[in-house]
């Protein structure tokens, strides 16, 4: 159980983390989601005790991070990947965890094990590459068999397998009935595995709630229709009680009217029709929706320069 | 690199009684201070530098001894020149000190470090003691070995010492307490700057530039800062008759207390600020 009420950082003048509050319960993987710069890894150190927050409190079993007797046997958290001293083997680097919270030694085979770096686990962990690195940061979090979880972006650098491995890994550490909080800034990636998610944007709370709320909420129908007469179509439509918008692309999609009804109605106002395709929002969109308001680093399209343009011409 | 299916964990959980303490983060400390390689080499670098420059002092003094005129070897001290070396050691021992502090902050290896032992203060505790405990092992042997290896080069007719010849104990036992402290001011220097360049430089800034620029002083002024330079305390500390020299220095234990004091200073100013800042 982590419990976050009213958090807050500001860097300097930057605010990274804004007046946040969520709970994290047992027994579900909870996605932690947001665009890049949102504040997840800030919120994670705060929730570690590594960096003190400027308001508010969090605890991890009701307990400040700081006061846990044996904070390894406790919580486990993968920070980032290769936070790890290159010139150590990784079987040293699990080694020295364990001597710090008297964990058993056998528990450093187990884990290799668990992570797949058995093979590999007296090379030295500046030779791993970016996948390797989160393997032995997912081992280091397994390390002390702990209740509560901690994942920022654990998926990165890892291959299709790693991926899919992660994911299941992640159930089951749920199952079992542990506290499992993972972080991404890619929302289907959280779809497949998260069963409940913390949304934030500019280090604000956008929502907390369940995946499948989110699905429903998200998955409205529409369908894009394509017509050389598409403005009497579309105060057919609009006079229908339908919602209509028109595209970018010249196409109108159209909303409270399934395609059948619209067919119908371009027949009998004999309307011809290029194109009428169901379609529904993804998830991914709607994230996009919900966060666009807050992403912190916009890409610009590409734009040419007059100059050039002319030049072109 | 196979893909296993993730084992199933143990569900119930059987804490160790108490918490997590001293004992507990020195066998850690102690682990990571032997499993990085470069530590053992820098270590094993320590004393072989310093023993290799003490021995080439003396080699080269005790073969131009007869073509010297018998004046200059008046007030020769053969317990100093063998411990020639330890102006080379301290650089590398300063150097592995700041390492082991900045080397955490650097690869990030000190969030794991903090996530195992949150409170901070005990993990800077076992790190002074695992190197600290290390460094005297090491500045010990530096000096010893440097000594004995000097002396069976400065065979006759050049004169040498042995450890009863008066004030050559204190030399040599001097000599590796101050580079055990180097170390561990090093080590303090870095706990307050976390950056290795950063905190490199400083070491070798106060160590070695600092004295130099400040010769440009007034004579009077330059007198009353320059006992208290960690590389006066060094040079004191290499002389028979510290006081004769016309220069104003601290008797050779006051010194070694002096550098311990920055230290300890350095020490406690850095576990405050441990505390305070981010990881």
């Amino acid at each position: 159980m982590i419990e976050a009420k009213g958090l807050t950082k500001h860097y300097g003048k930057k605010l990274a983390v804004d007046q946040l509050s969520f709970n994290v319960t047992p027994g579900v993987v909870t996605g932690f989601l947001g665009p890049n710069g949102s504040g997840k890894s800030t919120t994670m150190r705060m929730i570690m005790g590594l960096d003190a927050p400027n308001a508010g409190d969090v605890t991890v079993n009701g307990r400040h991070y700081h006061d846990l007797a044996w904070p390894l046997h406790e919580v486990g958290a993968l920070l980032e990947a290769k936070a790890i001293h290159p010139g150590r083997s990784a079987r040293n680097h699990l080694l020295m965890l364990a001597r710090a919270n008297r964990i058993a030694h056998r528990r450093i085979d187990e884990v290799l094990e668990i992570v797949g770096l058995t093979s590999v686990a007296t090379q030295r962990a500046g030779k791993f590459s970016l996948g390797m690195g989160q393997r032995l940061g997912i081992a280091a979090a397994l390390l002390g068999d702990p209740e509560v979880l901690l994942f920022d972006e654990p998926i990165n650098g890892l291959d299709p397998d790693g991926i899919r491995w992660v994911r299941t890994l992640l159930k089951s550490l749920a199952q079992e009935g542990r506290t499992v909080f993972v972080s991404s800034h890619l929302m289907s990636e959280m779809a497949l595995t998260a069963d409940e998610v913390v949304i934030i944007g500019k280090g604000r709370l956008i929502v907390q709630t369940s995946v499948e709320e989110l699905l429903a909420q998200s998955s409205r129908q529409f369908v894009r229709v394509n017509s050389p007469d598409l403005a009497t179509l579309r105060s057919a439509l609009d006079a229908d009680g339908a919602t209509t918008t028109a595209e970018d692309d010249g196409s109108l999609s159209v909303r409270g009217k399934d395609h059948r009804e619209i067919g119908e109605l371009a027949a009998r106002l004999s309307i011809v029709l290029y194109e009428l395709t169901p379609q529904s929002e993804s998830l991914e969109e709607a994230f996009m929706t919900l966060t666009e308001s807050s992403i912190e680093y916009h890409g610009s399209g590409l734009t040419v320069p007059a100059s050039v343009q002319e030049t072109v011409q | 690199m196979t893909i296993t299916a993730p084992a199933t964990l143990a569900p119930e959980r059987q804490l160790p009684k108490g918490h997590y303490a001293i004992t507990d983060l020195l066998r850690s400390e102690w682990t990571k201070l032997l499993s990085v390689r470069s530590t053992m080499w820098t270590l094993g670098l320590t004393i072989f530098i310093g023993l290799g420059v003490s021995a080439i002092a003396t080699i080269e003094t005790r073969s131009h001894w007869l073509s010297q005129p018998p004046q200059s070897h008046v007030g020769f001290d053969p317990t100093s020149l063998s411990l020639t070396g330890v102006f080379i050691a301290q650089l590398i021992i300063g150097v592995l000190g700041v390492m082991v502090m900045s080397a955490e902050y650097g690869t990030g290896s000190i969030r794991a470090t903090f996530s195992a032992a949150p409170r901070r203060p005990l993990v800077l505790t076992a790190k002074v003691a695992v190197f600290g405990f290390v460094a005297l092992v090491v500045s010990m042997a530096t000096a010893f070995l440097s000594f004995f290896v000097g002396q069976a080069l400065l065979s006759a007719p050049a004169v040498h010492a042995t450890l009863s010849t008066p004030g050559a104990l204190r030399e040599v036992a001097g000599t590796g307490i101050f580079l055990f402290l180097i170390g561990l001011f090093a080590l303090s220097l870095a706990t307050i700057i976390r950056h290795t360049a950063g905190a490199i430089s400083t070491f070798v800034g106060v160590l070695l530039v600092l004295p130099t620029v400040l010769r440009a002083l007034p004579s009077s002024l330059f007198n009353a800062i320059d006992p208290y330079m960690p590389s006066r305390i060094g040079v004191t500390l290499l002389s028979l008759h510290p006081n004769q020299t016309g220069e104003t220095a601290f008797s050779p234990w006051v010194g070694l207390l002096v550098l311990g004091g920055y230290t300890v200073v350095l020490l406690i100013i850095g576990g405050v600020m441990m505390v305070r800042r981010d990881a």
